[in-house]
């Protein structure tokens, strides 16, 4: 009787803890039942081609999101990024040169200046959070302005003038769209390596530790000895260099960029990461719920348009799926108090 | 006006239990219309639960309260404050973006039609005011105003309700001497007026300036209800807290050795902030803080472990001087601090069991790039949570599903794990049950033996002197003396703490 029980409840708690997978399983499954062509390795290698850029956004926005925190300037930054590679990154013979007279220059440099901006945004933000004490939405809703306004200037210096800069070199393009023994897609790679480096750094590094801590309680934080302003300025510059790989790679798979790149990116973060599980109080929040998360809107995106749903419907079904997979987080925890 | 007894307000036998604790025990208070009824009593003797459970924010488990002849049964403050029933708290908490108007009127505002009646309200205000002698502009914005004047606003939306009893919860603690002298004629007012007011307050020498009778509680008890006149100081405090002592508290083996910690004439940056203490610490010794609440000893605490700026002041460690202002400074010198506010400044509620134990030990145990070998955390968590015999069901456990004591345990357990040698202590066992403080206090007691520094603020007198070697008191932010050996008991501690009050 007792084992009979606690095996259902065992299931239970299972099913609880783990519904937004489930739903996402389900989810296949469903879209497989409705047009069987779906289970394959090419639609898997698309989605995630897809959705690359996006988990690495979605893994900045999961440090500042643990850390109790909100940032509204990751689609912003991740454009000016975008902006920065395309235009130190054009072949040497392209005929509409950002600089006409610059010589040719390694790629390193146009990735190096695009992850420097997007890392010192991100460090500002950091700083004025922790040391002004200046909430965070404040703060990323200032800058995100600023980002923008910033990108607009660059993007109009002549003679560029605000036109869309296209001709990035092939080595750039190949980070965005090329593959590996011929099948691979370059750019999920790098996405699982940082997915990898990021849960290492939440997981096991004392600093993603203090991440936590600080978003579950930041009086007890300081308290117990962390520094909390250091903590935070980490979170957001980590959060930077993150969205500023994301701006990298995302001109690399499309091979130019406008300083329209990024519109509204910080949303679809937002709601991956809290579909998957992660706290927009703080404090609580994993890795593989991010991914599946990311996943989520990846295969509505994809799965949907796959078997001909209007696309129209597919805002109304993510919108319900945020305010839902939220909802029944808050009360499983409401619960277990 | 009154019931055919000449009592307004009569609580008859409240009893009210929480879970592991009596905190009211049949208690019966009786008040008069048109007196001023001191209500005194030890912080923890039961007066504001006796108070909560008059206004509705506590359900009393037995008893009755009959009010004007009629018995009474309050859902809520709402419903209390319409009976007639007023409660101006300690910590006030006015809009201080409105007008002093519609903080009288808020919840009910004058309305002509769909919208606001701000003539009305102005008139009424004006007219409220006048009857108090009140010279404020009821247009006046409220954060522009004194704490004094934010009561007196709290008092005129009590009368404004026509309150027959309004509850005063230590009302003068952040006033002024002329603010009190002001504040005391309008409870004259409101006396001749035939209002009762209950004075909660632990300054001896306005209960005797004010009140006409004085009631006593103490652990959860009414010990008895006396004319103002009849009492004199020493009696009121006696009555407060003559109570035996036994077996309550874990037998002590510690010997106080050589001075370890010295700090000097701290001064905060704030004025109404502790000023000039300065005091020493013994190896192994057990220093008591005692105090009445307000009397800055949390604050003092903080400073010492770096997390409040001082103006002035010295600290020495084993004889060497140290700057500390961080915890992290502090917790590099050997200091831990167990917060009085386990929830706010303690616990990560959503984090485990275990995470709560070795957080602060991830500093020791980091490697390269901060790198933390978990196994070996949880390997710590598990020791120690056997060695503080913590119930709970796993280390993964929301530390927030665990009872107050185990938390506490939690806490300690995470503190030892930094291997301090100073650990200070702040209200160790509020709001535990009995069987969990034997065992803090069993804690307490070992590390001292161990050859800690301890220092342990608490308000709760017979705790201070079941522990302490030493206790040193303070009032209104200022060291107020120290006792030592036969030289403490319950009389002295009270007289200390009372020291610099008017």
């Amino acid at each position: 009787m007792d084992t009979a029980n606690s095996t259902a409840n065992k299931i239970k708690r299972f099913l609880i803890d783990n519904t937004i997978t489930l739903c996402l399983v389900l989810l296949v499954v469903i879209i497989i039942c409705i047009e069987p062509r779906f289970f394959s390795f090419n639609v898997l290698r698309d989605v995630l081609l897809q959705n690359s850029t996006k988990l690495i956004m979605a893994c900045g926005m999961m440090f500042v999101l643990i850390s109790g925190g909100v940032d509204l300037a990751a689609g912003r930054i991740l454009g000016l990024a975008a902006v920065v590679t395309a235009s130190l990154g054009q072949n040497f013979d392209y005929t509409r040169r950002f600089y006409p007279d610059m010589p040719d220059i390694p790629i390193i440099i146009p990735f190096l200046a695009a992850l420097m901006v997007c890392t010192l945004f991100g460090l500002a933000n950091g700083v004025i959070i922790a040391k002004f004490s200046i909430p965070p939405f404040i703060v990323t809703l200032g800058t995100q302005v600023i980002a923008w306004g910033v990108n607009l200037l660059y993007f109009d210096l002549p003679p560029n003038s605000s036109q869309p800069i296209g001709g990035v070199k092939g080595s750039i393009t190949y980070m965005g769209s090329g593959l590996l023994f011929g099948k691979i897609p370059v750019i999920i790679l790098i996405a699982l390596v940082v997915t990898v480096v990021v849960w290492f750094i939440l997981k096991k590094l004392r600093f993603g530790r203090n991440v936590y801590a600080v978003g579950g309680n930041a009086e007890a934080a300081n308290v117990s000895g962390i520094k909390v302003s250091n903590t935070l300025i980490g979170v957001y510059a980590i959060a930077g260099l993150l969205y500023g790989l994301a701006g990298f790679l995302e001109c690399a798979r499309t091979g130019g960029a406008t300083s329209a790149y990024g519109l509204n990116y910080e949303f679809d973060a937002i709601a991956s990461c809290v579909v998957g599980g992660v706290s927009n109080t703080g404090g609580i929040g994993t890795v593989p719920g991010m991914i599946v998360g990311v996943m989520i809107f990846g295969i509505i995106n994809y799965g949907l348009t796959f078997i001909g749903v209007n696309p129209y419907w597919q805002q109304i079904i993510k919108g319900v799926i945020i305010i839902a997979a939220v909802g029944f987080d808050i009360r499983k925890n409401l619960r277990r108090k | 006006m009154s019931s055919e007894n000449g009592y307004i307000l009569e609580m008859n036998n409240i009893t009210k239990r929480f879970p592991g604790v009596l905190a009211l025990d049949k208690v019966t208070l009786k008040v008069k219309p048109g007196t001023v009824h001191a209500l005194m009593g030890e912080n923890g003797a039961g007066k504001s639960t006796l108070m909560k459970c008059l206004f509705g924010i506590y359900v009393r488990d037995e008893g009755d309260v009959i009010l004007d002849g009629q018995a009474v049964n309050f859902s809520g403050t709402l419903d209390a404050i319409q009976h007639g029933i007023a409660m101006i708290h300690q910590e006030l908490h006015p809009e201080p973006h409105l007008t002093v108007m519609e903080n009288v009127w808020l919840g009910r505002l004058p309305k002509k039609g769909l919208v606001v009646d701000y003539g009305k309200m102005f008139r009424d205000t004006k007219e409220l005011l006048e009857r108090l002698k009140l010279s404020m502009d009821p247009k006046a914005l409220v954060k522009t105003l004194s704490v004094s004047q934010i009561q007196a606003i709290e008092i005129a939306k009590a009368v404004s309700f026509n309150a027959k009893v309004i509850i005063m919860d230590e009302p003068t603690s952040s006033l002024t001497e002329d603010e009190v002298e002001h504040l005391f004629e309008i409870i004259r007012d409101l006396r001749s007026k035939g209002v009762a007011v209950i004075y909660i307050s632990h300054k001896m020498e306005e209960i005797k300036q004010i009140s006409d009778q004085v009631s006593i509680m103490r652990d959860g008890q009414m010990i008895g209800t006396w004319e103002s006149s009849e009492l004199t100081t020493d009696m009121i405090i006696s009555k407060m807290v003559g109570r035996d002592l036994s077996n309550r508290f874990p037998p002590k083996s510690n010997t106080p050795g050589e001075v370890y910690m010295k700090v000097e004439h701290f001064t905060s940056i704030h004025d109404r902030s502790f000023q000039d203490v300065s005091f020493e610490l013994r190896k192994g010794e057990i220093l008591g803080l005692g105090g009445l609440v307000g009397a800055q000893r949390t604050e003092l605490m903080e400073a010492v472990f770096g997390l409040r700026r001082l103006k002035s002041g010295k600290l020495y460690i084993n004889g060497q001087e140290k700057k500390i202002t961080s915890s992290s400074d502090a917790m590099d010198n050997g200091m831990a601090l167990l917060t009085e506010d386990r929830k706010g400044s303690g616990i990560f509620p959503i984090l485990g069991v275990g995470e709560n134990t070795y957080i602060a030990v991830y500093k020791r145990l980091a490697k390269f790039l901060g790198y933390i070998n978990l196994k070996k955390c949880v390997q710590l968590a598990q020791e120690s949570i056997k060695r503080l015999s913590i119930k709970t069901p796993s280390i993964k456990t929301p530390i927030s599903s665990l009872s107050g004591g185990n938390q506490q345990k939690v806490l300690f357990a995470r503190w030892l794990l930094t291997e301090p040698d100073i650990l200070l202590l702040d209200e160790p066992t509020r709001g535990i049950d009995v069987g969990a403080k034997y065992e803090i206090y069993s804690i307490i007691a070992d590390l001292a033996a161990q050859g800690k520094c301890i220092i342990m603020i608490s308000s709760e007198m017979p705790e201070l002197i079941g522990m302490a070697d030493r206790i040193m008191v303070m009032c209104e932010g200022k060291k107020a003396g120290e006792l030592e050996g036969d030289a403490i008991n319950e009389e002295e501690i009270m007289r200390l703490a009372t020291k610099f009050m008017v």
